[in-house]
C-alpha cells in the first residue's frame, strides 16, 4: 500500500496534526456531533445491510468506512447549499435532515426516492454513474444567474456538491462536467470519493494518474484528503465551498478512503481483493480514530458514548420498525407521474388498467 | 390583425424571441446559438438582445449541454435546447432517457422537469452522414418524454411557445429542409391550436393521409397531383407524436376508409406502425384496406445524392394511394 499525499488532521491514532493550508475550525462541541454523524451513519449502513439480509431490502449499497468522508463533506455545507448525491451518499443525506427511513424505499424497491429535494437541498440519489455531475454544474449555472454567488452575504451564497466516486471519472459525462463547470466557472464541488473499487476495478484501472490530478487538465483546483479524517475532510470542504460561494468557480476533491464492504449486498469482494488490504484499512477506520482523539483528550466522558450507543439502538429500531410498514407501490398510481400533465391516452391506458384489476375484485365479490 | 411575413426559420426565432419577453427564466442553450445565431440561424440575434446568460453558447457536448439543462430547470428555469443535428443527439441520448424522461416520474410527482429540447430533423439537403435523420420513433417510444413537429410557419410560432410552456419536457422537431422554405403571413394575434394536437390540412374524401414535419408537404403536393386524377386526399397534420391525437384521424378514417401514413423516418417499428396498431382497434370495421406506411427504407440514411430516392416523395405517396384503391 503506498503511502499517499494528502491533507490530515487527524491522524489513524487520533493525534491532532497541523497542515500548512488547512485547518479545523470546530470546537470540540462539533468534534463531538462529526462522532455522533458517524457512528449514527454506520449504525444506518450496518442496519440496511441486515435487513437486506433478511429479505426485507433487495439490495443495499454500503458505505462502511466512508463514514469520515461524507460527515465531513456534508457538515461542511451551509443550509442554502445544494447536494447531487450518487447513491450511496447515506452520511450526506443524514446530514442533510432526511429521515434514514426514506433512504430504504429505493433499495426496498417500494418507490426511487421518498424524499422531497427541495425540502432538504439534496436531490435524489441517481443511479446512472457520473449523470448527476452534469445536474450539479447546471444546477450551479442556475445559482449564477440567481446572482447568488460572490455577493458577501453568508446566508446567500450558494455552492453546489456534486459527488462521485473513482469509477465515475472514467465517464464522459464526468468530465463534460468538468468542462462546462470550468468554462462558466460554476459554483459546484466536484467531491470525488476514492474508495479504491468501482465494483471489482481498482482506480488504477480509471486513471494512470491520482484523481485529482485531472483537475489540472481542466484548469480548477485539484486537492487530496484523506478521506477517513473527518476533520480534514470538513475543512478541505469548507474551503472549497467557500471558494465556490465566492466565485472562485470549481474544485475536485478527492477523498481518499476505502470500501470497507462490497459494491452492494449483490457484490463479493473475496473474488477479487486480498484481506490483507482490508486489514491495513481497518487500522485507518474513521471512527476509532475520533474516539481516541476524543477519550485521550478527556473531550469526551463515557456518558457521551453511551448517549451515543443509546441513539444508534433508537436508530435501528426505527429502521427495522419502519421499513417493513413503508407503503407498497400502487400501479395504477404510477400513470400520473409520468407527466405533470398526464395525456389523453396515457389516462385511457390508466383507466383500462383499474378496469382490468377491478374485473378480478369483481369476480371475488 | 397583426402579421408577419416569416419563414420556418423566423418563425420559430419570433416564437423563441416572445417566450423570452414573456418568461425571463426562459433559458436557449447550445453550439453555436449565440454570436453565429445557430448553423440554421434560428436563434439570429437572440445572444445580442438577451445577454450571454440566457443565450448560452455551450461547449462542443451534446450530453453536457442536456445534463445541465437538468440542473437549470431543477433550479427554476425553463432551458431551451439547441441540438445542432438530428444525428448528433446520440451522445445526449442517455441523459435525455435516463434523466430527463424520468426526473418527475422519479420523483414521485413532485419535481417537474420543463424542458425543450429542439433537433433539426429529416433530410433533403445533401447533407453528409448524420445530418439527415429522423430519431422520432425512439424519443416517441419514451414515457416521460412528450414529442412534436412542425410543419410550417404558423405552427412554428406558436408551437414553440406553446412547448416552452409546457411543464413537461417536449422533444420539438423542426424539419430543417423547410427552414429557409417560402415566407407566410402569419397571424400573431390568432388563437394557436392546443400543442397536442393534430389537425387538418387539406380536406378531402377519398383517402386519409397523415404526414408530420418534412412529409406534410410531401402530402400536399401528392393530394394536389391526385386530384388531378379525380381522387380526393384528406392531409391530416399529425403535429404530436406522443401523445398521439388520432381523434381527426379516426373521423376522417370513418369517411374514407383508407389511410396512409408519410413520414421520412424507417418504416420498421415507426411511428406509422403504431398508428397503423391503433386504426386497427379503433376502425376495423371503417377500413376498406390495411393502413400502409410510405418512409423512409429500412437502410441507414444514404449518400445524398441518393436520398431523392431514399426519401418518400409524390410519386411514392400516389403509388401507395393506387395500392390502397387496389387492396
Amino acid at each position: 500500500m503506498p503511502d499517499v499525499d494528502f491533507v490530515q488532521l487527524l491522524t489513524p491514532e487520533g493525534e491532532r496534526v497541523e497542515h500548512p493550508d488547512y485547518s479545523f475550525t470546530g470546537d470540540d462541541e462539533t468534534v463531538r456531533g462529526l462522532y455522533r454523524d458517524m457512528v449514527l451513519t454506520r449504525r444506518l449502513d450496518v442496519e440496511a445491510t441486515a435487513l437486506q439480509r433478511h429479505g426485507e431490502l433487495g439490495i443495499w449499497a454500503q458505505l462502511l468506512g466512508q463514514e469520515a468522508a461524507q460527515i465531513g463533506a456534508g457538515r461542511a455545507l451551509r443550509q442554502q447549499d445544494y447536494v447531487f448525491p450518487t447513491y450511496r451518499e447515506h452520511g450526506v443525506a443524514w446530514c442533510r435532515g432526511v429521515d434514514p427511513l426514506r433512504l430504504l424505499g429505493l433499495f426496498r424497491g417500494v418507490d426511487f426516492g421518498g424524499w422531497n429535494p427541495s425540502d432538504h437541498n439534496f436531490n435524489l440519489y441517481t443511479i446512472v454513474i457520473g449523470a448527476q455531475t452534469l445536474h450539479a454544474t447546471g444546477y450551479a449555472m442556475g445559482v449564477q444567474r440567481d446572482g447568488v454567488v460572490g455577493t458577501g452575504d453568508p446566508d446567500r451564497d450558494t455552492a453546489v456538491v456534486a459527488h462521485l466516486g473513482d469509477g465515475a471519472t472514467s465517464q464522459g459525462d464526468v468530465n463534460e462536467a468538468f468542462v462546462f463547470a470550468a468554462s462558466y466557472q460554476a459554483p459546484v464541488v466536484f467531491f470525488c470519493q476514492n474508495n479504491q473499487w468501482a465494483i471489482s476495478e481498482p482506480t488504477t484501472r480509471q486513471s494512470v494518474i491520482p484523481l485529482y490530478r485531472r483537475a489540472d487538465g481542466f484548469g480548477f483546483p485539484g486537492i487530496r484528503v484523506d478521506g477517513n479524517d473527518v476533520l480534514a475532510t470538513y475543512a478541505v470542504m469548507q474551503s472549497a465551498l467557500q471558494r465556490a460561494r465566492d466565485g472562485g468557480g470549481p474544485t475536485l476533491v478527492e477523498a481518499y478512503t476505502y470500501r470497507m464492504g462490497a459494491h452492494t449486498t449483490t457484490d463479493d469482494p473475496t473474488r477479487y481483493r486480498h484481506s490483507d488490504e482490508v486489514e491495513h484499512w481497518k487500522l485507518r477506520d474513521p471512527i476509532a480514530r475520533v474516539e481516541a482523539h476524543l477519550r485521550r483528550n478527556g473531550l469526551a466522558d463515557g456518558e457521551f458514548f453511551e448517549q451515543v450507543a443509546r441513539e444508534a439502538e433508537e436508530l435501528g429500531v426505527h429502521l427495522r420498525e419502519g421499513c417493513r410498514q413503508l407503503p407498497e407501490p400502487v400501479v395504477t398510481d404510477l400513470f400520473d407521474r409520468v407527466y405533470t400533465e398526464i395525456s389523453p391516452e396515457l389516462a385511457d391506458q390508466r383507466d383500462e388498467f383499474a378496469d382490468y384489476v377491478g374485473s378480478f375484485e369483481e369476480a371475488v365479490r | 390583425m397583426t402579421t408577419m411575413k416569416l419563414t420556418l426559420a423566423k418563425a420559430l426565432n419570433a416564437g423563441l424571441r416572445k417566450a423570452m419577453e414573456d418568461d425571463p427564466k426562459v433559458v436557449l442553450m447550445g453550439e453555436d446559438i449565440g454570436r453565429l445565431g445557430g448553423v440554421f440561424r434560428v436563434t439570429d440575434g437572440l445572444q445580442k438582445d438577451f445577454g450571454e446568460d440566457r443565450v448560452v453558447d455551450s461547449p462542443l457536448a451534446e450530453s453536457g449541454i442536456v445534463g445541465t439543462a437538468v440542473g437549470m430547470a431543477l433550479r427554476g428555469y425553463k432551458p431551451v435546447v439547441e441540438i445542432q443535428f438530428d444525428g448528433f443527439v446520440y451522445p445526449a441520448y442517455d441523459q435525455i432517457v435516463t434523466q430527463v424522461a424520468k426526473f418527475h416520474f422519479r420523483s414521485g410527482g413532485r419535481i417537474p422537469m420543463p424542458m425543450v429540447i429542439r433537433i433539426p430533423f429529416g433530410g433533403g439537403i445533401g447533407a453528409v452522414e448524420h445530418h439527415s435523420e429522423s430519431p422520432e420513433a425512439q424519443f416517441a417510444h419514451t414515457p416521460g418524454l412528450k414529442v412534436v413537429a412542425c410543419s410550417n410557419p404558423a405552427d412554428a410560432y406558436w408551437m414553440i411557445q406553446q412547448a416552452i410552456a409546457s411543464p413537461d419536457p417536449v422533444i420539438f422537431l423542426e424539419p430543417k429542409r423547410q427552414y429557409h422554405a417560402g415566407a407566410v403571413e402569419v397571424d400573431l394575434d390568432a388563437t394557436p391550436d392546443p400543442l397536442f394536437t393534430s389537425k387538418v390540412a387539406r380536406e378531402g374524401d377519398d383517402v386519409t393521409v397523415c404526414a408530420y414535419g418534412p412529409t406534410v408537404g410531401v402530402a400536399l403536393r401528392a393530394a394536389d397531383a391526385a386530384a388531378g386524377e379525380g381522387r380526393s386526399l384528406e392531409v391530416i397534420d399529425l403535429r404530436t407524436l406522443s401523445p398521439l391525437d388520432l381523434g381527426p384521424v379516426e373521423e376522417s378514417v370513418r369517411r374514407t376508409g383508407r389511410c396512409l401514413v408519410v413520414h421520412e423516418a424507417h418504416v420498421n417499428l415507426g411511428v406509422g406502425a403504431e398508428v397503423a396498431a391503433r386504426l386497427t382497434e379503433s376502425c376495423f370495421y371503417s377500413l376498406e384496406a390495411p393502413v400502409l406506411r410510405v418512409g423512409g427504407l429500412d437502410t441507414p440514411y444514404p449518400p445524398a445524392r441518393a436520398e431523392h430516392q431514399w426519401l418518400p416523395d409524390l410519386d411514392r405517396v400516389l403509388d401507395a394511394v393506387d395500392r390502397s384503391f387496389a387492396w
